[in-house]
C-alpha cells in the first residue's frame, strides 16, 4: 500500500502505519516524507518499509523486525536501540546513528555524522551491524560494547583531505570492533584500542555484510577489496577501570 | 517584568515531546529579498523541537525606506515603562519615525508586552549625556541599548540594527510569525528560532534572537561558560540583562568583530577554538595563530553545546560547538544557502538543493553577501 505523508504529523503517520499493519500490511510505501519522526518505531513484525523524502529524527527506535529502505537521506537518531530487522540509507545519515543498538543491521551509503554506533552492544543471540558507504565525523563507536561497524570510506561527497574517520575514534569502547577501508591517523584512536591489519578469519567475518553493501548499492566487492582493511579493537573490558582507584 | 513561563499548553491536553530548540536561516548571495513566509515554513518543520516558550526570526533588508537609520524595537510591559524609555531615547537620539509594530489578532500569543519601534539617529550633539567625544555611531548605540536594558524599568530593546530587526516572544515560531505578520516583510536573510527553554525562563525577552547592533544570534544548546563570557563582556561595557545564556554571543561578536576587527573566520576560532591536543599537531604558522587567540580570548571560548547561526547586514554564519553536540546542517541551491538544524526544514523550502552537508564541528559556514546595497 502506498501512504501519501505531505503535511501529516508524526502522530497520525505512524498511527497509520502501526493500523495498516495490524490488518496485516506487508508492505508500505511512504511518499512525501519530510521530517517526520519515529517512523517504524517499536514495529516486530518483518514488514517492508520504503520512505521517500528525508525522515526525522529516531526513525526505526526499538524496531524488531522490519525492513526500512530510505530513498533519501536520514536525520539524527535513526536505529535508536533498535532490535532486528534492517536499515538502507540511500544517502548521507546524521548524529548518532545506532544509538545503543542490540541488534539487525543498518547500510549508509554515504556520509554520516558525529558518534554514530555509540553505546552498541551485542548478546549471544545478537551481534549488530552497521556499515558506512562515506566517511564518519568524530566519536564513531564512542562506549561501544559489542557488534560491528565498517567503514568503508569510497562514496564519500566530503573533499579527499577530509579523514575517514574523526577524532576520539572509539573512546571509551570496551567490546565489538570497528573495521576500516584504508588505516586511520594514530592520534585519532581513543584509549585502551588496538588495531591490526585485517586478514584470514576477520574477512570471513566482514565478508556477508561487504556483500550485502555491494548488492544494495551496486559497489563490487573486489573493488572494495582493493584497499587494506583494518580492525579497531578494544585491549581490555574496562579502559577506565582504574579511573578513581587512587 | 512580563508574566513569565506563558505557555499555550492547556494543562488537560499535555502531551510531552522529546525536544531541543530548532533553528533554521537562509541567505540569498546576491540580496535578493524573500518573504518571510518562507522561513516560517522552514521551521514549522521542526514545530516539535520547541515547546511554545519562545520563538523568534532575525530579517535583514526589511527596512529599505530606512536604511541609514537604527531600527530600535522595543518591548515594554506597561504604559509608564514605555513613556520612561519614549522620554530618555527623545533625549538621546533623532525620531525621524516611530510606530507600533504591525501585529495580528491571535488565539495562540497572549499577553504580549507593548512592541513599538523606532527608526533613529544618535543625536551627537555635546550635551549628550551618554556621548563621548571621539565615539562611533555604532559606540553610542551600543551603550545607549546597554543603557536603558539596565536602567529602564520593565523596557527592553530587542533590536537596534540598520535596516533589519528582530521579532520575537513567547509561543511557537510559526505563531509568532503569523502575529508580527512577517508575511509582510521581505529580507535577504532571515534566521528563526524555536524555543525549548531549560535553564532560564520562557519569557519575551528570553526569546531569540538576541540582537546588538545588525549583530542576530539564534541558538540550540547552552552556553556553561556564560559566568566567564559574562563577566568579560562586562569589561567593555556590555551588560547581560535578558537571562539567558546565549545573550552573551551577540556581544562577543560585536566585540570581537566590530571593535576589535577580527575577521569573521578568527573569531570563530576564538568562540570554539581547537584542542589543545589538536593545536600541538598544527603546522608552526597555524599552531602560533592558534596558541595567541586560545590565550588572548581565553575568557570568549563558548563552552558546552551549541548550534548557532548569527547574522549581519553582510552575511550569514553557522558554528558548532567543537565536539558537535548539536545538529546542524546546511544546504546551497543556485545563489541562496541555507543552515537549519534538520535537513527537512531546509527541503520543506529547496526540495532539491544543489549540495547537501553537515559542517564539521568548530569549523564555521561562513556566507557572505556579494555586494552589500
Amino acid at each position: 500500500m502506498e501512504i501519501n505523508a505531505e503535511g501529516i504529523c508524526y502522530r497520525d503517520l505512524n498511527r497509520m502505519i502501526r493500523q495498516a499493519v495490524s490488518m496485516g500490511e506487508q508492505s508500505i510505501v511512504l511518499r512525501n516524507i519530510n521530517g517526520q519522526r519515529y517512523i517504524g518505531n517499536g514495529i516486530d513484525s518483518k514488514i517492508k518499509l520504503v520512505v521517500k523524502g528525508t525522515p526525522g529524527q529516531d526513525m526505526a527506535a526499538f524496531m524488531k523486525g522490519p525492513e526500512i529502505d530510505v530513498e533519501g537521506n536520514a536525520q539524527d537518531g535513526i536505529g535508536n536501540t533498535m532490535d532486528d530487522g534492517k536499515i538502507i540509507v540511500r544517502g548521507m545519515a546524521g548524529d548518532i546513528i545506532g544509538y545503543g543498538m542490540r541488534g539487525g543491521e543498518i547500510y549508509v551509503s554515504g556520509d554520516v555524522g558525529y558518534r554514530v554506533g555509540i553505546h552498541m552492544k551485542s548478546s549471544d543471540e545478537k551481534n549488530p551491524v552497521i556499515v558506512i558507504g562515506g566517511k564518519a565525523g568524530d566519536f564513531l563507536g564512542e562506549y561501544m560494547a559489542g557488534g560491528m561497524i565498517i567503514l568503508l570510506g569510497m562514496l564519500s561527497r566530503t573533499d579527499k583531505n577530509v579523514p575517514l574517520a574523526g577524532n576520539f575514534l572509539g573512546t571509551g569502547m570496551h567490546g565489538g570492533a570497528i573495521y576500516t577501508r584504508g588505516p586511520v591517523d594514530k592520534h585519532s584512536l581513543g584509549r585502551g584500542l588496538g588495531i591490526r591489519e585485517v586478514s584470514g578469519q576477520d574477512f570471513d567475518i566482514i565478508m556477508p555484510y561487504l556483500e550485502e553493501f555491494g548488492r544494495q548499492f551496486g559497489v563490487d566487492v573486489s573493488v572494495m577489496l582493493e584497499s587494506n582493511f583494518y580492525c579497531i579493537y578494544p585491549t581490555t573490558h574496562r579502559p577506565y577501570g582504574n579511573m578513581y582507584a587512587y | 517584568m512580563f508574566n513569565l513561563k506563558r505557555t499555550n499548553h492547556k494543562p488537560w491536553d499535555y502531551r510531552k515531546d522529546i525536544s531541543g530548540c530548532g533553528l533554521s536561516g537562509l541567505i540569498n548571495t546576491n540580496g535578493k529579498r524573500v518573504s518571510g513566509e518562507v522561513i516560517t515554513r522552514s521551521i514549522r518543520t521542526q514545530h516539535d523541537r520547541g515547546n511554545g516558550l519562545g520563538g523568534g526570526f532575525a530579517a535583514y533588508g526589511i527596512y529599505p525606506d530606512f536604511k541609514d537609520h537604527y531600527a530600535v524595537h522595543v518591548m515594554c510591559d506597561s504604559k509608564t515603562a514605555l513613556n520612561n524609555f519614549e522620554s530618555f531615547l527623545k533625549e538621546v537620539t533623532v525620531i525621524d519615525q516611530q510606530e507600533r509594530i504591525p501585529t495580528r489578532a491571535s488565539t495562540t500569543i497572549r499577553n504580549a508586552p507593548l512592541l513599538m519601534r523606532y527608526f533613529v539617529k544618535p543625536d551627537l550633539e555635546a550635551d549628550n549625556p551618554l556621548f563621548d567625544k571621539g565615539m562611533s555611531e555604532d559606540d553610542f548605540m551600543v551603550r545607549m541599548v546597554m543603557k536603558i536594558n539596565l536602567d529602564v524599568p520593565g523596557a527592553f530593546v530587542f533590536s537596534s540594527g540598520r535596516n533589519m530587526g528582530a521579532f520575537k516572544g513567547v509561543g511557537y515560531p510559526e505563531d509568532i510569525a503569523d502575529f508580527f505578520r512577517l508575511d509582510e516583510y521581505e529580507g535577504y536573510i532571515w534566521t528563526a528560532h524555536n524555543r525549548f527553554p531549560t535553564n532560564t525562563p520562557g519569557w519575551w525577552g528570553g526569546a531569540h534572537p538576541f540582537t546588538i547592533l545588525d549583530w542576530s544570534i539564534v541558538h540550540n544548546g547552552e552556553i556553561s561558560s556564560y559566568g566567564i563570557n559574562k563577566r568579560y563582556l562586562e569589561m567593555f561595557g556590555y551588560h547581560c540583562t535578558l537571562l539567558t545564556d546565549t545573550e552573551v554571543v551577540a556581544y562577543l561578536l560585536d566585540l570581537l568583530i566590530r571593535r576589535h576587527g577580527l575577521p569573521i573566520e578568527i573569531a570563530c576560532l576564538a568562540l570554539a577554538p581547537p584542542f589543545w591536543n589538536e593545536v600541538d599537531r598544527m603546522e608552526p604558522e597555524r599552531k602560533k595563530l592558534c596558541e595567541a587567540i586560545r590565550m588572548v580570548y581565553a575568557s570568549a571560548l563558548l563552552n558546552g553545546p551549541f548550534a548557532v547561526l548569527f547574522a549581519f547586514n553582510g552575511g550569514l554564519v553557522g558554528l558548532n560547538d567543537r565536539i558537535k553536540l548539536r545538529p546542524l546542517i546546511a544546504a546551497e541551491s543556485g545563489e541562496t544557502v541555507y543552515m537549519a538544524s534538520e535537513e527537512s526544514a531546509i527541503r520543506e523550502i529547496c526540495p532539491d538543493p544543489d549540495k547537501v552537508w553537515m559542517p564539521k564541528a568548530g569549523e564555521p559556514v561562513v556566507v557572505k553577501l556579494n555586494k552589500t546595497e
